[in-house]
């Protein structure tokens, strides 16, 4: 019994943000992170192997540096990394990543007792497009928003959030989950994984490792592969300030002015 | 069924809005998307769709769909869509675009919505842009709302004439825009978050002639691998941050005391017949639940009134509130962001500005 | 000498920053003000191995190394130097003199407990009479034939009231010395809490670390089994010295982080607080200040890092000691500490001397730093020594 987890390196949008003079995103310049939804479904997985002692595998797309995120990961308990990384696989949307981890999953192998774990969204884009479509690449059932898991065999009962409540789900394994904050809080590095974690496999899945799995074509993946282009990019307007008041006095005079209250 | 080319581009017409139901209710983000699909249609010249899924959904609801701007409106209707589940619903709608082939999709932004939405993409082999916050077809229209909205300058960049659908999101947390295009594929495919479109006023005319095809589709239990065991609404109240007309929001200011920072911004609320909102901080750290987050990754909402208690004002917040009338901001440090995007600021701190606000806001509606 | 930290090192930083802030920091102000001893946090540390950071997995610990340690006490210090000093004697007083001295009997019974978190340590030394002060050593420990009759008590002892293992220095009889003088002869010994006749008193009232449980302990015919003797009989006192040794590296990470949660603190506070219609931070004054202090902080962080490192090569096999090293670093970094945090505070103006900001609790804390462990003063006659054998 395996538990794949997809995670994503993403820029601290919380932090500091860099933008350069063209309007785009000075990624070199950010810290990155790692996706914070995505340590929710490490956690899950992680949590999944304390209660079954199944193997933990985390697979990231991204450039070389990537592979610190994983070390940190493994840190945390994971048992093995997949970095997935090549020229080819560089400018892909959403459509043509999912193609590429779809196929990186396929090469690990999906076995019938297997769960396939990831983030709800990265916060560089919030899309929450990249599970689900992973999920339709390996036709496997999906639950998203996934804030409890239970598990009894190969059946699992999950719970969705909805926006106003919950929907419990049975699914069965093999099966794809995207994991929300609610659905745990995930553990911190140990000083003894920290210690361990250079010494766990690491796999990197490049272009020639992938280019015979089915989902891998030129024209499905990469910037060429990619449905999406970005047509145009720009800053957000910045509303005029407004008026600075002295006292609350003064302010709810003005609101009063103009009938706002 | 003629063979599905995702890339024939010229083969699809047609703007389609998915209006989710729930309990047989359709959400009222349906209503948004069909006003603002109305406008893309017209430009494109073309009809409007919604697409209903559900069993036994009350007819009189799906002819309202009319009074939004629907000109059509296909109703599939199975005991297998009484309630969402990711197979039946993205495979009923796979068929459906397949076989009628539509050039634009709209889908709302919710839990369901985000779902479905990638599922069908990844199927169908189309783009989909999540959390629009503004479409177009309509190039010289992009212009006009790049002229507002952008520091591009628009007389002096070039713009390829197309009527592609033009959709614009904020990234990275809403620090960057970018508008996406999906030239090469069919169709279009667009969530968009309940609250961002504005809906228009519901017209008797167009509910009286909307034409209702009910379809029933080729949908086996078999389709279908997972198994809803139960649909549970939450105990507590959620919130209607997105109806209100006055939203009082607390930021990190509050953490030297949590409990009495909330109090307050209820009290305030209550006082202005109001809800609270909450900045992510907050909802993270669990101070309220994440039902009253505003922001990029919360709700998008545009009051007549917001408030905002010791919110710092990442731009991650502002997203979600900037289009408020009237921003009233509270903050004990001076050069905090949310001053940028205020109305009214007041330097000062909220658990002594609070109280005297409160105070005032009661003399003056007594006065009155 | 290089700083630069190992890929592992970095990684163990980066971990405990972030516990610190989301861990240790919610619940500093409390620990101070309600003199709270934070269990839940020691829990929360021993599960990620900060119970027992540089002793190897044979014997429960982590695996990691001193640096790492160092920089565990240094990184919860910054945000709350009560949770430092817990680390710091628990892991320094108790389980390396076990570590170092122990029979693989000692080391199998206590290390996997104490490097888990199961069980606390402390160490007792200090007596109403005596100190770093040997021959003023009252406890005395007489040889029953099958058990150890422990008599006397011991005062200020970190960790005390919720300690379950403690390293007690005891007078075990009399020697003659090179001269032919009567010397008291000392030896170590560990007992349990639960040990019959072994007391903890009252808790101590104090400044700062208020946090942090310090208390009496009293041995009123405290009977224990006769393999608890540490190390060898009559060597208890270069053992305590030893151990102290350690110690000092602990508590001069407890002031560096001290003086730089202070200065971060300060740094944020100047940027936002505005005076004569600019950021204080834009006065000459403030980044003088600042700018002294952050060398200041910096020197001590060398001496602190230098020390870890010594100890770690003498761990590694290294011939000598590093009771020097230890005592620069820790003269240096508690004078930063105190020095910096007053500094600190006068920067804060009058909001710094209120309980709204965490600077006047840190300058509390910092005092102590001076004191323990053997006061500066202690350090310099260590130093000195050296130079002048």
């Amino acid at each position: 019994m395996k538990a794949i987890v997809c995670v994503k390196q993403v820029p601290d949008t919380q932090g500091k943000v860099a933008v350069k003079a063209d309007g785009t995103m000075d990624r070199a310049a950010m810290a990155t992170i790692t996706n914070p939804d995505d340590l929710n479904a490490v956690e899950a997985a992680l949590q999944l192997k304390d209660a079954t002692g199944c193997e933990v595998i985390v697979v990231t797309m991204g450039p070389a540096p990537a592979e610190g995120m994983l070390r940190e990961l493994m840190a945390r308990g994971a048992d093995r990394g997949v970095l997935v990384s090549a020229r080819e696989f560089g400018g892909s949307d959403t459509f043509a990543t999912s193609q590429i981890l779809a196929a990186a999953v396929n090469k690990i192998g999906v076995g019938p007792d297997d769960i396939v774990f990831c983030g709800r969204q990265a916060i560089d884009g919030d899309t929450a497009q990249v599970g689900p479509q992973i999920a339709e690449k390996l036709h496997l059932p999906q639950v998203t928003y996934v804030t409890d898991i239970q598990k009894n065999g190969n059946d699992l009962v999950v719970k969705r959030q909805l926006e106003d409540g919950y929907m419990e789900i049975k699914v069965q394994t093999p099966c794809l989950l995207t994991c929300i904050k609610e659905l745990n809080t995930p553990r911190y590095m140990s000083i003894s994984g920290i210690f361990e974690c250079y010494d766990k496999p690491l796999d990197v899945f490049d272009y020639n490792t992938l280019k015979d799995d089915p989902l891998i074509e030129a024209d499905t993946i990469g910037l060429k592969g990619s449905p999406t282009n970005v047509y145009k990019s720009f800053a957000p307007p910045v509303k005029g300030a407004g008026m600075m008041v002295e006292s609350v006095d003064q302010l709810v005079g003005l609101l009063n002015d103009k009938h706002l209250i | 069924m003629a063979e599905f080319n995702a890339m024939d581009t010229a083969a699809f017409k047609g703007v389609w809005v998915f209006c989710e139901q729930r309990e047989g209710q359709i959400q009222t983000i349906s209503y948004q998307l069909l006003s603002e699909g109305r406008k893309l249609a017209n430009d494109l010249g073309v009809e409007l769709c919604g697409v209903v899924m559900g069993s036994g959904v009350n007819e009189d609801y799906i002819k309202a769909l009319g009074g939004y701007g629907a000109d059509r409106v296909y109703y599939i209707d199975s005991p297998l869509l009484k309630d969402y589940t990711t197979d039946g619903y993205a495979k009923v709608m796979c068929d459906l675009v397949m076989e009628k082939k539509p050039e634009i999709v709209l889908i709302g932004a919710t839990n369901l919505g985000r779902d479905l939405g990638p599922r069908c993409a990844a199927r169908l082999h189309t783009g989909l842009t999540a959390d629009c916050t503004h479409l177009d077809v309509d190039v010289e229209k992009y212009k006009e709302f790049l002229r507002t909205t952008s520091n591009i300058d628009v007389d002096n960049t070039k713009f390829e004439q197309n009527t592609n659908l033009k959709m614009t999101r904020p990234a990275f947390g809403g620090h960057l825009m970018a508008t996406i295009i999906c030239p090469r594929f069919r169709p279009q495919m667009s969530t968009v978050r309940p609250g961002v479109m504005q809906t228009q006023p519901f017209d008797e005319a167009g509910a009286a002639k909307v034409v209702v095809e009910k379809i029933t589709p080729a949908l086996t239990a078999d389709d279908i691998h997972v198994q809803i065991l139960d649909i549970k609404k939450s105990a507590k109240k959620m919130v209607d941050l997105i109806g209100a007309d006055v939203v009082v929001s607390v930021g990190r200011g509050i953490s030297s005391d949590v409990d009495k920072g909330i109090a307050l911004a209820e009290e305030l609320a209550g006082v202005l017949g109001g809800v609270v909102g909450a900045s992510r901080a907050v909802t993270d750290a669990g101070w309220l639940s994440s039902d009253h987050q505003v922001g990029q990754t919360g709700k998008t909402v545009h009051p007549r009134i917001y408030i905002a208690l010791g919110i710092s004002g990442a731009i991650q917040h502002v997203a979600g509130m900037q289009d408020s009338e009237t921003i009233i901001a509270v903050n004990k440090n001076e050069s905090a962001p949310i001053f940028d995007v205020a109305s009214y600021g007041i330097v000062g701190d909220l658990f002594k500005v609070v109280p005297e606000l409160i105070k005032e806001i009661r003399a003056i509606k007594a006065a009155n | 000498m290089d700083f630069t930290l190992s890929k592992q090192q970095q990684m163990v930083q980066k971990m405990y920053k972030e516990f610190a802030e989301n861990e240790v920091k919610p619940l500093a102000k409390k620990v101070d003000a309600e003199e709270y001893f934070p269990k839940e946090t020691v829990e929360k540390m021993a599960k990620l191995g900060m119970m027992g950071v540089y002793f190897p997995k044979e014997v429960g610990g982590a695996g990691g190394d001193v640096l790492s340690y160092v920089m565990a006490v240094e990184e919860m210090s910054k945000v709350c130097a009560t949770t430092g000093v817990i680390i710091s004697a628990h892991t320094s007083l108790c389980a390396a003199p076990i570590y170092e001295n122990g029979t693989p009997e000692q080391k199998a019974k206590y290390l996997p407990k104490l490097c888990s978190g199961e069980w606390l340590g402390a160490f007792g030394l200090t007596e109403p009479g005596a100190g770093t002060d040997a021959q003023g050593q009252q406890t005395v420990a007489v040889d029953e034939g099958d058990h150890w009759k422990l008599n006397g008590s011991k005062i200020f002892i970190t960790n005390s009231g919720f300690a379950d293992v403690f390293i007690i220095i005891a007078v075990t009889g009399t020697v003659l010395d090179k001269r032919g003088r009567k010397q008291k002869e000392i030896s170590a010994f560990i007992v349990e809490r639960t040990d019959p006749g072994f007391k903890v008193g009252k808790p101590e009232d104090k400044m700062g670390i208020r946090g942090s449980s310090t208390c009496e302990l009293i041995m009123e015919d405290c009977i224990i089994p006769k393999d608890r003797l540490l190390g060898v009989k009559g060597k208890g006192f270069q053992l305590a010295m030893a151990t102290l040794d350690g110690g000092r590296i602990g508590i001069a990470a407890q002031a560096l982080g001290i003086a730089e949660g202070a200065l971060d603190e300060t740094v944020a506070y100047v940027k936002e607080r505005k005076q004569f219609g600019r950021s204080i931070a834009a006065f000459q004054n403030t980044q003088f200040e600042l700018a002294e202090m952050k060398a200041r902080v910096d020197a001590a962080k060398y001496l602190v890092y230098a020390a870890a490192q010594k100890k770690q090569a003498i761990m590694n096999g290294q011939k000598g000691r590093y009771s020097v090293e230890a005592a620069e670093a820790k003269l240096i970094a508690a004078r930063t500490a105190s020095d910096v945090t007053r500094r600190c505070l006068q920067l804060f103006g009058g909001y710094g001397y209120t309980r709204d900001y965490p600077i006047e609790r840190m300058m509390r804390d910092a005092k102590i730093t001076e004191i323990y462990e053997g006061t500066s003063e202690v350090m310099m006659m260590v130093i000195s020594g050296a130079l002048l054998k």
